[in-house]
């Protein structure tokens, strides 16, 4: 087996790790809020989520090789690999689809690890900028594009990001608005009832919306470097078990459910209630899909969290957790460029070392970052039997610094 | 700044079908149990619905899931290379 492929199935194999933690990163997008209702049972959402995941990941046959093409300059317009970078055997262009991954998926788990939901597309592209200008300069990067549409990491990644939420936040305390509005008065037991089946049905199109969108990333990066090592040519296609394995991660990420963060957005943002959940739900999903249809990039994150947000701002007297959602601006804010210094960092080990070595360090350096956050996760569990435990910061207003932030397993009050 | 201004453009189009589906179907759902709730106090339990007000209520639920229904269509479609278009006022999926 030569250097080349044993370096492209730790490409794959990383790979498909960011297309799981990229799924169980947004898990908490379209279900937290159903979760925090009670309208599902947590295993219950979860494994929803994760089918319509798997569905949606499979109906994304589009083609999505050119969805680095973007921001960085490691393709020609057609989708193929730039000649230089595939010239030797294509270790250079697998060196920096390495390590952006890594970056990656290194920025993922430290936010899961904080109960931050940050955006997995941004960290996805955070990471390979970094690794593109460690290893192509300053113009491995396409910053503005080429002024003709929305291109390049301002229009594609950093505009969005600053408008989508906003969007967000508007549709959903409209919608939330009108909905207390008409409702008002109406018999409890038509309200709760109508809006928990409204509320299942708008996370079920958001998860939906979400395996279309972010496993055809996956597939696309696993294409490029399937191409750049020869092993596949067709630029119009991506071959079937890249489209099953990604399909699977995504979908058994989202099973495993990102507990911290769904907890985050289901208790730590706001005290949601049934029809405020749908209303954030059914903005999500409008969002989603109306910006998909018009070609305009966003993190289903971001959008997710703005709704949320934003059924808090709609209904009167419901209390936002400012702290909270400042704690999030600011993590959105740095996952680019923290993505982009940890894969820039390890191209630079990985390139230094060289080769099949090179890339098996980096692949190490992985592993090993990866078990230490997991490890630390384990000091404070959170997992589907004390996702909905009250929020503490609110209770308390001061945490006492020996207290764990989540009861211990046995002690947990029943409320 | 080109971007700047594909970008507002792009947000501009995304907030107006944003508000007409993600605040206006909500709004036609609530309407919907509104009208099954029609005449019942807050906290009755031995309510039946109105038979009009049924009719009223599957007539908004019913919209709903169309739109839904419009909405996986859009989904699916785009992935196999259609679009929804509502050239003719109702909805038909035509080859990209």
């Amino acid at each position: 087996m030569s250097p080349e492929l044993i370096v492209l199935a730790l490409v794959v194999v990383t790979a498909l790790a960011f297309d799981f933690t990229n799924g169980f990163h947004d898990t908490g997008n379209a279900m937290a809020t159903s979760i925090a209702t009670q309208a599902l049972k947590p295993k219950a959402a979860v494994t929803l989520s994760a089918i319509l995941n798997l569905i949606g990941a499979f109906l994304s046959v589009e083609v999505a090789l050119t969805v680095t093409n973007a921001v960085v300059n490691i393709q020609d317009s057609s989708g193929a690999p730039r000649a230089e970078l595939i010239g030797d055997g294509g270790m250079a262009l697998l060196m920096i689809i390495l390590a952006g991954l890594v970056g990656a998926i290194v920025w993922n788990l430290l936010t899961w690890l904080l109960g931050l939901p940050s955006s997995s597309s941004h960290a996805l592209f955070g990471g390979l900028i970094g690794a593109s200008m460690a290893g192509l300069g300053v113009n491995g990067v396409k910053w503005v594009g080429d002024g003709t549409k929305l291109d390049g990491v301002l229009g594609k990644v950093i505009l969005p990001a600053l408008l989508s939420p906003a969007i967000a936040v508007a549709v959903a305390s409209v919608g939330t608005w009108l909905v207390y509005r008409i409702t008002q008065g109406v018999a409890e037991k038509y309200r709760e009832g109508g809006f928990r089946w409204g509320q299942i049905g708008s996370a079920s199109l958001v998860s939906l919306a979400h395996g279309t969108n972010d496993a055809q990333k996956t597939m696309g990066v696993i294409t490029l470097a399937l191409i750049a090592t020869g092993t596949w040519t067709d630029l119009e296609a991506v071959p079937f078990w890249v489209k099953l394995t990604c399909a699977l991660a995504i979908a058994l990420g989202t099973y495993i459910g990102g507990w911290r963060i769904i907890r985050t957005l289901g208790k730590g943002l706001v005290e949601i209630s049934s029809p405020q959940g749908m209303a954030a739900e059914s903005s999500s999903a409008a969002v989603i899909l109306a910006s998909s249809h018009l070609g305009f990039a966003l993190s289903t994150t971001h959008v997710a969290t703005g709704s949320i947000l934003g059924s808090g701002v709609g209904k009167r007297g419901a209390k936002v957790n400012w702290s909270v959602a400042a704690r999030m601006l600011m993590a959105w804010a740095i996952t680019l460029p923290a993505a982009g210094i940890v894969g820039a960092a390890v191209w630079f080990i990985g390139h230094t070392l060289g080769g099949m070595f090179g890339a098996t360090v980096i692949f190490l350096i992985l592993v090993a970052s990866s078990l230490w956050m997991y490890r630390h996760s384990q000091k404070s569990r959170i997992d589907h039997r004390n996702v909905n435990d009250d929020w503490v910061e609110d209770v308390t207003q001061r945490q006492l610094p020996e207290e764990p932030v989540v009861k211990p397993r046995g002690m947990r009050s029943k409320v | 700044m080109n971007n700047l201004w594909f970008a507002l453009e792009g947000a501009w189009q995304v907030l107006l079908a944003g508000l007409l589906l993600g605040a206006g179907l909500p709004a036609i759902f609530s309407l919907g149990i509104r009208a099954l709730s029609y005449g019942a106090h807050q906290n009755v339990d031995d309510h039946t619905p109105h038979p009009f007000a049924k009719v009223v209520a599957g007539l908004a639920f019913g919209l709903v899931i169309l739109a839904v229904v419009l909405g996986i269509g859009v989904i699916v479609s785009h992935g196999m290379g259609y679009r929804l278009s509502f050239e003719n006022l109702y909805p038909a999926f035509v080859p990209k």
